[in-house]
This record gives structure tokens, sequence and C-alpha cells, in this order.
């Protein structure tokens, strides 16, 4: 099934990685690149099926970001998978604690990616 | 894939500048906002590049953003040693992208890898840190699987599985049916719901979590497998995975369900907006936008401006007067098309800064490779040229910083002999002065050993022994091709390709190069050139009843010649007298083709400086007036020409051809050569 999904990183490569990843699955894709670009992509975004975000971003990090979308009245109860190259529980942790979902860790595929994005999203 | 391997590295390139600036501003005191910016800079890099296997670049990385994660968190200070280290790192790290984007070998690291990881490990003392770390990281994609699932055991019947998650499970929006789903797909699956702690409607919150489920999951399923399916939910759910073959003994105590508020869950991300961090510039909101769009819109805005000029021309001939409406109205036009044109050129613009960034490593290199001290200072960075321009300013920079270290200052010994400081400085700067940009390599070295040059260029046969130069016709000899003062070909400043190369390059891009020098006091070089490609300023002369545009920047002078300065050596081979020099006489219009040319004695000689050949005096029938053009090139619509560089459309909407002095004198160079035999030595 088709679902809308933000996807929010400051590395070009990376979200054109993710553009053409999910949109070859058929997803609807918006993109933003820092936390401040997201919370704005919220603002003007109909119901969203996943947010996919990084950690490390400048002026607003994925962290305040995930707290954002959490705190966000349309948006709280979105599932939200965060990037992380960190294969260590700590980021994990600390993701979990913001508010995430789950993760992806980098580099992915694209079938990680989207197997990723089924499990958190119907 | 491939465009985003190109979008990869030009993102690369990007995040390398915007480290090196950030390395740079740590030699000057670290600032919080300045270290995170070099780690998100060394983190993206690493991050995208593990996408394409680029494994050596991502090992390195890994070392790199260590230590400044470690920075970032304040385990580590910056100073001295850390940051000639992080420099060093910086520098190996743009080595790495290179090798990794032109296939090459992976550059040789391990001594600053070994370094980095010391640091690393010495003072961060965390064992996520720790140097060992680096081999046990799997960089390769696919890999999954949880590390610390014990042993595989040996294959079970099944798993029973009871779940119950935590209000905070369903917080962070996961959603237990999938979870369930995915056992499902795992084998075998049934499952039946804990209700029991369920209260009364009226006491039923929304955010508490009431839930559990115990299942029975079939099949030869290793444990790491069921254990995957819940990673997500770690730590927000009572998760019990026992064998089949072994009872479930109690039921996990049934925990009030605990709720957290949302807001205590989140971290305190209201700062984060507030933060002063938009440096000036880091605002800006920029789009990519494909050259090619640009280039139509500059072409555009050059045809209307002809329009505008053309109409401008025949409301003349109306004899409409400027102070009528009509007149109001196209004055107002031509204004705002001024406008319009300077806005769409700076489109095309960008600050000198990506080239001028580069060039602190080089000074740093040869620093260390010649043993001298430099400090190199870079002013007017913001100063913006056209992208081609600064594109193709690299190369000649390079070089002429590179001459600047290599034979303008002195050894530290030689510096304090002479009463200067043992540190030179190599000044870099560029700016905007009428219409056009000026960069500037000055030094305070040595300056150019003049009686050196003059006899360099009597050895090579450049010069007569006896000729009479001026201190700036001296100091001009560096242009001259083949010319090198370095007593030994060094291995900085090159073999051969010299500053004739760097003028030609200079010249090509439609600017000059001229060379201030004071002996023991040092030399600068200024190059002047203009701010776009696009237009050009132009003589614009008559030759046989047409029109042909003269690019200034190719122009000495111009003069009205005496018939008895004129002497003939058969057809087509004349010399000009010019204050007692001798210059080769070109009919422009008998190499153009151009029937009904005046005689030069009856016309006017514009005196031009070629590549190669020298100065060369070309006849035109009379000057027509100075003015900038929009360049039409052939290439683009027909086909080169020789000895036409472009053309242009002039006001009155005729079409001029913008000569090329170096194709024209490609087209006589035999009559030249004759020419210069006949040249009376002496000059």
């Amino acid at each position: 099934m088709s679902k809308t999904i933000l996807t929010v990183d400051d590395s070009r490569t990376m979200r054109d990685m993710l553009r053409l990843a999910l949109s070859d699955a058929g997803h609807a894709v918006i993109q933003a690149d820092d936390g401040v670009a997201g919370v704005a992509a919220l603002a003007q975004a109909g119901p969203l099926d996943v947010i996919i975000t990084d950690i490390n971003m400048p002026r607003m990090d994925g962290f305040g970001f995930i707290g954002e979308v959490r705190r966000h009245p349309l948006h709280r109860a979105t599932p939200i998978l965060v990037l992380t190259t960190e294969n260590d529980a700590g980021k994990k942790q600390q993701a979990r604690e913001a508010g995430a979902t789950g993760w992806i860790v980098k580099p992915f595929d694209p079938a990680r990616l989207l197997a990723a994005v089924a499990r958190v999203s119907p | 894939m491939e465009a985003i391997r190109q979008t990869y590295f030009q993102e690369c390139e990007e995040l390398l500048l915007a480290m090196e600036e950030g390395l740079l501003a740590l030699e000057n005191g670290a600032d919080g906002e300045t270290i995170n910016a070099v780690f998100r800079a060394v983190h993206s890099i690493k991050g995208s590049g593990g996408a394409f296997g680029f494994e050596a670049l991502v090992r390195f990385a890994h070392g790199f953003e260590t230590v400044m994660d470690q920075l970032r968190a304040g385990q580590l200070e910056a100073g001295g040693d850390v940051t000639a280290l992080l420099l060093r790192a910086g520098d190996l790290l743009a080595d790495h992208v290179a090798a990794a984007r032109d296939g090459g070998a992976a550059p040789e690291d391990g001594e600053v890898s070994a370094a980095l990881a010391a640091l690393a490990g010495a003072e961060g003392g965390d064992e996520d840190f720790a140097p060992a770390d680096f081999e046990g990281l799997d960089f390769v994609p696919l890999q999954i699987v949880v590390e610390d699932a014990p042993p595989a055991p040996t294959p079970m019947q099944g798993w029973r599985i009871r779940f119950a998650p935590h209000a905070a499970l369903y917080a962070n929006a996961s959603e237990p049916a999938l979870l369930l789903r995915a056992l499902r797909g795992l084998g075998d699956l049934t499952v039946a719901a804990d209700v029991s702690t369920l209260p009364a409607l009226e006491a039923l919150s929304p955010q508490a979590a009431y839930f559990a489920w115990d299942m029975t999951l079939a099949g030869d399923i290793p444990r790491a497998a069921v254990e995957e399916v819940f990673d997500f939910v770690t730590g927000q759910c009572d998760l019990d995975i026992a064998p089949l073959t072994f009872l479930l003994v109690a039921p996990p105590e049934a925990d009030a369900p605990q709720i957290v508020p949302l807001a205590q869950v989140a971290p305190p991300a209201e700062k984060a907006p507030e933060k002063p961090d938009r440096k000036d510039g880091e605002s800006r909101q920029t789009i990519r936008v494909d050259l090619d769009k640009v280039d139509r819109l500059v072409n555009l805005v050059g045809e209307l401006v002809i329009t505008q000029a053309m109409l401008s021309q025949r409301v003349a001939e109306c004899k409409i007067p400027r102070a009528s409406s009509v007149g109001n109205g196209l004055a107002e036009l031509e204004h705002l098309l001024r406008e319009l044109q300077d806005s769409v050129m700076a489109i095309r613009t960008q600050p000198v800064k990506s080239v001028f960034q580069r060039m602190p490593r080089l000074v740093r290199e040869l620093a260390a490779q010649t043993a001298k001290k430099v400090h190199l200072v870079l002013e007017g960075e913001a100063t913006e040229v056209d992208k081609t321009v600064i594109e193709r300013l690299g190369e000649p920079l390079t070089h002429m910083i590179r001459n600047a270290v290599d034979h303008g200052l002195e050894s530290p010994e030689e510096r304090r002999a002479a009463g200067k400081s043992e540190e030179g400085t190599v000044t870099l700067s560029a700016e905007h002065r009428g219409g056009r940009i000026v960069i500037e390599v000055a030094d305070d070295g040595r300056g150019i050993d003049r009686a050196r040059v003059r006899q360099k260029a009597v050895e090579r046969g450049l010069i007569p022994a006896g000729a009479t130069l001026s201190d700036e016709e001296t100091d001009n000899l560096i242009f001259m091709p083949g010319f090198s003062t370095a007593k030994e070909v060094s291995n900085i400043s090159g073999r051969g390709v010299g500053m004739d190369v760097v003028r030609r390059n200079i010249v090509d891009l439609g600017g000059r190069i001229v060379i201030g020098n004071s002996p023991s006091q040092g030399s600068r070089f200024s190059l002047t050139l203009p701010l776009t490609l696009a237009v050009l300023d132009g003589m614009v002369v008559a030759i046989g009843g047409q029109t042909f545009v003269l690019p200034l920047t190719h122009i000495v002078e111009s003069l009205k010649p005496r018939a008895a300065d004129i002497q003939a050596f058969g057809r087509g081979r004349n010399l000009l007298n010019v204050r007692g020099a001798y210059v080769p006489l070109v009919m422009t219009g008998e190499i153009l083709n151009v029937p009904d040319a005046r005689p030069p004695s009856d016309g006017v000689v514009i005196l031009v400086e070629s590549q190669g050949t020298g100065r060369l005096a070309l006849a035109v029938d009379a000057i027509l007036g100075q003015r900038q053009v929009v360049i039409k090139s052939f290439e683009d619509n027909y086909r080169h020409i020789g000895g036409i560089a472009a053309a242009t459309i002039l006001g009155d909407g005729r079409v001029a051809l913008i000569l090329d002095v170096d194709g024209i004198v490609a087209r006589c160079r035999d009559r030249i050569a004759d020419l210069n035999d006949l040249q009376p030595t002496g000059t």
C-alpha cells in the first residue's frame, strides 16, 4: 500500500537514496533537510504514515525533532524510524527515549529500508 | 545510482569545505557549534560513503569522527597538537574521498589513524570508542543479526512468548499488531490476549497499556529471530521468551502500567529552535538549479537588452523626444533591464571562497616540504564571481601560491638575516573594482631578482644580450614561454609549465595579470578578471564596411600611422615602426577576406598583445567606439571558425563578429615568422 513518508536528513545523498528507494516502492515522499525544516513540514503535511529522520543535523537534531513530533497534535502517533550509523545500543536507547519507534542502521539497501518501514506501519 | 554517486561526491566537496573551514576556526579557539559542524561533516561523509562500499574511507572517517565526537562531548580538549592532527586527518579524508571518486588507491592513513585512535583511547576511555571497536563495526550492508544473541541454540520446536507492552511502547507509535504479524511470519503462531488488567470503562486511561499476549510460536526458529522482532521495543514491554518444551512458571507480575507523560519522555527540544546558531549565511535559503536553465535565462536577458537597444534607436529615429511618455517608458525599461541583467548574472556567481579554501592546505604542505614558515592571509573570500571563472581560477592560483612560497619567500634563516620575522606572509585577496574582480597574490619575500631574470632570459635566447629593458619589462620576462627562474627544477613549482601558462589561463578568461615587484620586500601579482564570461568589453571597429569587435583585454594601444612608418616586404608582409620598435603589421581585412578595406596609412592601427608571437599591429579602417557586448557563441550554434571568437548583436540590430586575436595570428603565422626574422636587432 502506498504510504506518505516524511524524510528528514541534512545529507543530500541520503535524501536522494531514501527518495529513490521509497518512491520506487510506490510511496509518496516529503523531504526536509533538518529538524527545523522537518517541523515546518509537519505543519503543512496531512496525515503521515512514517517519518524517517537522521540524528546528526544542524539547527535541530533528530532527538529534538522526534520530541516535536511526539508533541504534535496531528502527528504524535506517527511511527518514527531514526537513521543511525551507530550500531551501539547507547544511541538506539537514546533514540527510543526520545520517542523513536525503530531505527535503520546505515548503510541500508532498499529492501532493508522497506522492511523497516513495514515493521512500523501496516 | 550513478546520479546519487555524483550527488554524494558533490556533497562531499561541500562537506569537506565546511570541515576545513571548521578545522581552521578551531585553530583560533573552538566553540561548540564549530566542533559540531566538523563532526556532522565527517559523519555525513562516512554515513553515505558506507552505502557505496568505500570501506577504507569509512574506516578512516570513523576514527576521525570518534575523536570529533569526544571533542563535542568535552572529553577531549582542542589545542595545538590535537588541532594539527585534526587538520592532517581532514586532509587525509579529502584524499580518501578523491581516491574513492577516481577509483584510485586509498591513501596511506595508518599513522594518522593510529594517532586518532590513540587520542580517542587515551582521553575518552569509553569502551564504546575503544580502538578495537573499529574492527568490530560492520559497515557491510545487510548485517541485521543482533550481536549479543547467545550462541545459536540447538534447533527447538518453538517458543512460548509473553508480551506485555508498556505505555511507552504506544507513546513511541509502535503497534503490537504489527509485531504479532511479524511473529506469524516466522512460524505457526497461536495468540491469546490477556485482558485481565483491563479496568472498567470509567477508570480507563487512554494513555495506559492494559493488554498482554501469550503466544506459542511453533517451528524451527532461532531465538535471535524472535528477539529481533522485538528489538525496536526493548525496554518498552515485558517480554519473556522461553523454549516450548519448558512451561512458563508464572506470568510476570502484572506491573501497574507505567504511564510516562510524553513531555517527560522527550528531551527538552524547545531549546533547540531558539539557539542562536544561525550564523551569517547559514540561514540563507538556497535552491539547486540546472546550469543550463540559468544560461538560457542569461541568454534571453541578453536578447532582451539587444531588443531594447534596437527599440530605443528606432524611437530616436522617429524623432520622438526623450521627455515624451514613450521616451520615459523606454528609459524606465532600460533601467529595469539593466537591473534584471545584473540580477541574472548574479545567479551564476559564487563566492571565491570555494577556491580560496583550498589554499591553506596547499600552503601547509608547501611549508612542510620547503621547511619554511608561512602564514597565509585570506581576504575578501565572500567576493562573488562567475562560476566558470571560479572553476578556472584554481589552477593559476595554485601555481602562483606555489611560486610565492617556493621562490618568493626566503628560508627562516635568510629572513632573520634580512631583519624580517621568520614567518613569511602570503596574502591572497579578492575584491571588486570597477566592474571587474581583482585577485592578488602577495608575499613579503625577496621579490623578483631582476638581474637573475635578465640573465636567464639571455641564456634562453629570449632577449638579446645587450637589450635595454625597463624594470617592468624585466619583471614581465617571467611570463615568456619556457621561462623558469628556479636554479634547479624544484618538485614544488613544477617543471616547464610556468607563469606563461598562468598568464594564458588568465587571458583566456578575459583577464590580465600585472606584477608589482619590490626587490627584498616581496612581490605582488594582480589578476584582473571580468565578473562574467557572458559579456565582454570590446572595441568596435570597422573594416571594409563591416563591423567587428576586438576584446579590450588584448589591446595595448591604438594609433594612426603615417605612411612613412610602414615598411612593406612584399605582398602582405609589412612592418610598422612604433616609436623605433618594429612590429608585424597585419592587414586584418585581407586575413578575414573583407574586400574594400582601407590601406593602413589611411586607417587606424591597433596594437595587440598576442600569445606566443608578442606584439602585433592590426590594421582596421576606423574605431567606432567601446562597449560591453553580449557574447553569442559560434561553437554552440554553428562551428568553430579560426580568427573569430564569437558573435554579438549591436544596438542597431547588426551582427558583429568578435575577433580572436590569437586565431588571427595563427592564420598568418608564416608571414609573421618571416617578418620576425627581418626584425632589426637590438629592439
